[in-house]
């Protein structure tokens, strides 16, 4: 078995499951957040009008919450949805609510790993489609719907189909000016915004094994905008590292068996990547950042679960370090811990000094909601996962998007750069 | 929830792959969590401009699909985000069934939550129904389409097809069998941890 296998299997109480079982598996970890959150407590009061008993939850202990999209609450509906979801919290005992201006708080998936929310080998679920981010940490990790969170919520199970699985082999560490986001979007560039579709998409190989944590949760972030079940990396010592410098402890590692099947092996030649950027209005339509199209860019955009963590800052600085933006910018770090990390480390100095607004974590802007939307015609270049029509703003906004390094070296040009070309 | 049997309308065809739910349902309305009234946001970029201004070329404000109750689209309809908010408009507004090549995986299993029938066919076969003019209808307990000219069949894992055919959501599935689920755990060897 490969390792979802062995970890669906374990969390059903199986010897063996196969791609296609339908198994019923206990879950170790839920998540939900402000725009999921309302909706699961909609579920809630739906079932109680029916008569079912939802008093209190499988386990409190299990579940947090964050508040991350429509934070700092920019109107009135928004800030009530933040009490509705103080409220549920506090009337099930949930303890893990990370409120914003309260200390740590941030994006979701970034307080999964920040805050060893989720150890290797374990089922995670979360009312959020990029919940596939924590595989990287060697765990099952998916998004839900409202009503299946609710479920997981008061059962503490859910149902799964076992997927089939993809490997993606990377040999070689990755070029200093290659990012994990260019490995990434230039694998959704080859087998489509559809390619893994139910599938889980699985990263190996001497690539990911020199690849740091973060890098290997930018890969899991965005299998899926490849559509995938799960995302996934086999847990080493770096993992365990990690999660340990953060507090956690008891973490058990479950590795796939070295017979392992997969339906596809895919390779790819680290030497043989480069810098890309996804054109509108699909993560699959990847062009080479030197051929990429000469368009008059209006705002450089780093922030998100995908592109906001630690080093994805720190690629930033590197380049913004003693030159100015030519164009809007703005960098929002993922949580209240990078925030303070990159201010301890003169990064939000650079970024000031660049000319960068430098905001407070939210996922506002990468859903085009709020702190920082596009006009009509504006065209931005992005960290972030989607670029779908109206994404991040207006209907006829363009999002471009990259690594942070692209995303960084496009600011100071006003122009999409590659950073080997910064003069 | 509704119970779904069978159900006669002409069908709207929106040729487009790849819809995803920030199309479905626009952002600024995520934050309303009735789960009705969510069906005048549906497709609301698409429907409507700047000022609200009606877009007639678009396909749903063609007066002719105003009681259209069957949508038949393109390839990986719902991709995106994990909104349950998508499933709410396209049902709010009338739609009861979605007919595409391929469902992104978050999507087709809100469907189910909530009374939407999503039916998965080939490429070629949705194409047709897409220049299907006349009245449709859909038989969920045969598992058939039976358009003016035909009989199309198609296939839907049985747990789903009794779901939506008792109008029942996962959890008051779960409820019928409430007896033998306590029966189970009172009974049973099996230490509460595992």
């Amino acid at each position: 078995m490969n390792i979802t296998e062995k970890i669906l299997a374990r969390a059903s109480g199986r010897q063996k499951v196969s791609p296609d079982d339908v198994i019923f598996a206990n879950v170790d970890k839920v998540m939900m957040h402000d725009v999921s959150g309302p909706g699961v407590i909609k579920v809630f009061d739906k079932l109680k009008k029916q008569g079912i008993n939802v008093d209190k939850l499988w386990d409190p202990t299990k579940v947090w919450v964050a508040e991350d999209h429509f934070v700092p609450s920019p109107d009135k509906v928004s800030a009530e949805n933040i009490v509705k979801l103080s409220n549920f919290t506090k009337n099930y005992g949930i303890e893990k609510h990370f409120k914003y201006g309260m200390g740590q708080y941030g994006i979701c998936h970034t307080l999964s790993h920040e805050e060893a929310l989720v150890l290797p080998g374990e089922v995670y679920v979360g009312g959020d489609s990029h919940t596939n981010t924590t595989g990287a940490l060697g765990s099952f990790a998916c998004g839900l719907g409202h009503t299946d969170v609710a479920y997981v919520l008061l059962n503490g199970k859910i149902w799964f189909k076992v997927p089939h699985a993809l490997y993606f082999k990377l040999n070689g560490k990755l070029p200093e000016h290659v990012m994990a986001k260019d490995f990434i979007l230039k694998i959704i560039g080859d087998i489509s915004t559809e390619g893994g579709a139910y599938k889980t998409m699985q990263f190996g190989g001497s690539g990911i094994n020199e690849m740091s944590v973060e890098s290997r949760l930018t890969l899991c972030n965005m299998t899926t905008e490849a559509g995938a079940k799960n995302g996934i990396v086999e847990p080493d010592q770096k993992v365990v590292d990690y999660l340990t410098s953060r507090g956690a402890s008891n973490i058990s590692l479950v590795h796939g068996d070295d017979d392992a099947e997969y339906e596809k092996i895919y390779e790819y030649e680290s030497s043989e990547l480069e810098p890309v950027v996804a054109k509108p209005f699909s993560p699959e339509n990847i062009v080479i950042v030197r051929e990429a199209p000469s368009v008059e860019l209006d705002k450089s955009y780093i922030g998100s679960c995908t592109g906001a963590k630690y080093e994805d800052l720190v690629a930033a600085a590197t380049i913004l370090k003693g030159r100015t933006v030519k164009i809007r910018t703005e960098i929002l770090p993922a949580s209240i811990s990078i925030y303070k990390r990159a201010m301890e480390n003169g990064l939000l100095k650079i970024f000031l000094d660049a000319g960068v607004t430098v905001g407070p974590p939210t996922c506002g802007a990468c859903c085009g909601a709020h702190m920082g939307v596009l006009a009509k015609d504006e065209i931005c270049i992005s960290t972030t996962n989607r670029n779908f029509p109206g994404r991040m703003g207006h209907i006829d906004s363009q999002t471009y998007l990259s690594s942070p390094l692209v995303a960084a070296a496009s600011a100071v040009t006003g122009k999409i750069t590659d950073p080997r070309d910064l003069k | 929830m509704k119970s779904f049997k069978t159900l006669k309308s002409i069908i709207t065809p929106l040729d487009k792959v790849n819809v995803d739910t920030d199309q479905i349902v626009p952002k600024q309305f995520l934050k309303l969590v009735q789960k009705s009234g969510f069906g005048k946001f549906l497709f609301y970029n698409w429907r409507f401009g700047d000022d609200e201004q009606i877009k007639s070329d678009f396909i749903l404000n063609n007066p002719k699909y105003k009681n259209s109750e069957i949508l038949v689209t393109g390839d990986n309809f719902g991709c995106g985000s994990s909104r349950e908010h998508a499933v709410w408009a396209l049902m709010d507004y009338g739609f009861s069934v979605i007919i595409a090549p391929s469902f992104a995986d978050i999507f087709f299993s809100n469907c189910f939550k909530n009374g939407l029938l999503p039916i998965i066919l080939s490429e070629k076969i949705v194409e047709k129904i897409q220049h299907e003019t006349g009245e449709v209808e859909i038989d969920l307990e045969n598992q058939l389409i039976k358009t003016p000219s035909e009989q199309i069949s198609f296939d839907i894992d049985l747990h789903k097809k009794t779901i939506l055919l008792k109008g029942l959501d996962d959890i008051s599935q779960t409820l019928l069998y409430e007896k033998e689920i306590s029966e189970f755990e009172k009974n049973s060897t099996i230490p509460s941890v595992l």
